[in-house]
């Protein structure tokens, strides 16, 4: 239990930052943002590797090993897509 | 120094990582440079985590994180620019279904009521952030048709979801290893994410995944405490909290408030029949 509460502490403050981490987006970075925020969800794939490589029965293994696939395409796509997006935004900055 | 003292470092260096990437994110002249940082971030997290010595059998893991990267990249290489949202909306929904596989693996760890409950908030949100991204996915992309999905009784069949998955809640925390239970709540959690995006139209869909965006961050983060992990409670929190003033602000842009955009299809029909 104690884990629990310990964990529930961090939550807590990070809840608390991530609201203050974002104020005032222009529009133009509204997509981007989120497109690299959900690359950071991709997090899961942490906890995917965890249950995928641990020797517990052979089902937490298998779906281990499936959400380390569906994390894996949400963190490389995530990524580089919002980097894409980056890049030409970047572009049309400088070519004006 | 121990491997677990290692993973514990690199997450601390991840989780500032992420933070500080986050916050480049939100302004023009940095925002790729946050995006990098927080790549790196990720990347020291994968990397340490494999270092951990409860990972027995590396095979199956270097496998799939080979087909996930190689799927990822094709993808991400060949979406057109004005496909961007719904790309964005299909990534999300495999990382939702990720978190809620991972709550499921969790059940065999090891369990009590709270880590039950913590199981059953990363299959729900996760349940609802894959099948709501992939009818947002399908909307935007046409191929499902983007007006507002109406049936009769459609009030009714979500209270019903809703109240069913309230009782789901305590009767699977209470006793996680019986697997009706587990697939009764799978199935509500699938159920629901459709039932709740298909009432609204397409224009409002980049809303819709901004918010999805900040579920499936909050369904990482129930997984991390089904599996006492800080890194993921961490990071997935930072984009719940992040996701939510997000999609504030784009609702703000449209000029509209957000229990607006979520109940456009009911206010619709309201509106048709007047």
């Amino acid at each position: 239990m104690e884990i629990a509460v310990y964990l529930a502490f961090i939550l807590m403050l990070s809840i608390f930052l991530g609201f203050e981490l974002i104020n005032k987006v222009p529009a133009t970075l509204h997509t981007p943002l989120m497109s690299g925020s959900n690359a950071i969800s991709g997090i899961t794939l942490v906890g995917a590797l965890t249950s995928a490589g641990a020797e517990h029965s052979g089902l937490a293994t298998i779906l281990g090993t499936i959400a380390v696939a569906m994390a894996t395409i949400n963190v490389i796509g995530g990524y580089m897509v919002t980097d894409r997006m980056l890049a030409m935004f970047k572009k049309k900055g400088s070519a004006k | 120094m121990n491997t677990t003292l290692i993973i514990g470092i690199s997450y601390v260096i991840s989780a500032g990582l992420f933070i500080a990437g986050l916050k480049l994110l939100g302004s023009a002249a940095t925002a790729r440079k946050g995006n990098i940082l927080s790549a790196a971030a990720m990347l020291i997290a994968v990397l340490a985590t494999l270092l951990d010595q409860h990972i027995i059998d590396y095979r199956y893991i270097a496998i799939n994180m080979a087909a996930g990267s190689v799927i990822g990249l094709i993808i991400a290489r060949r979406v057109a620019m004005t496909a961007m949202p719904e790309m964005v909306a299909l990534f999300n929904g495999l990382g939702g279904l990720a978190s809620l596989l991972v709550g499921v693996a969790a059940i065999e760890i090891g369990i009590n009521a709270f880590i039950g409950f913590t199981i059953f908030l990363s299959i729900l949100i996760g349940g609802v952030t894959f099948t709501g991204s992939l009818i947002a996915w399908g909307k935007l992309s046409e191929r499902i048709a983007g007006r507002p999905i109406m049936f009769k009784g459609q009030a009714i069949v979500n209270s019903l979801t809703i109240i069913m998955m309230l009782v789901s809640c305590f009767v699977f925390s209470a006793s996680p290893e019986n697997t009706t239970y587990l697939y009764i709540v799978i199935a509500l959690a699938l159920a629901f994410g459709v039932l709740a995006v298909i009432p609204i139209g397409g224009a409002d869909m980049p809303v819709v995944i901004s918010l999805l965006n900040s579920y499936s961050g909050l369904a990482a983060c129930a997984a991390g405490f089904a599996i006492s992990n800080n890194l993921l409670i961490v990071a997935g929190s930072l984009v719940g909290a992040s996701g939510i003033i997000l999609t504030q602000i784009m609702c703000k842009a449209m000029n509209r408030s957000l229990s607006n955009v979520l109940l456009s299809g009911f206010s619709a029909v309201k509106n048709s029949t007047l």
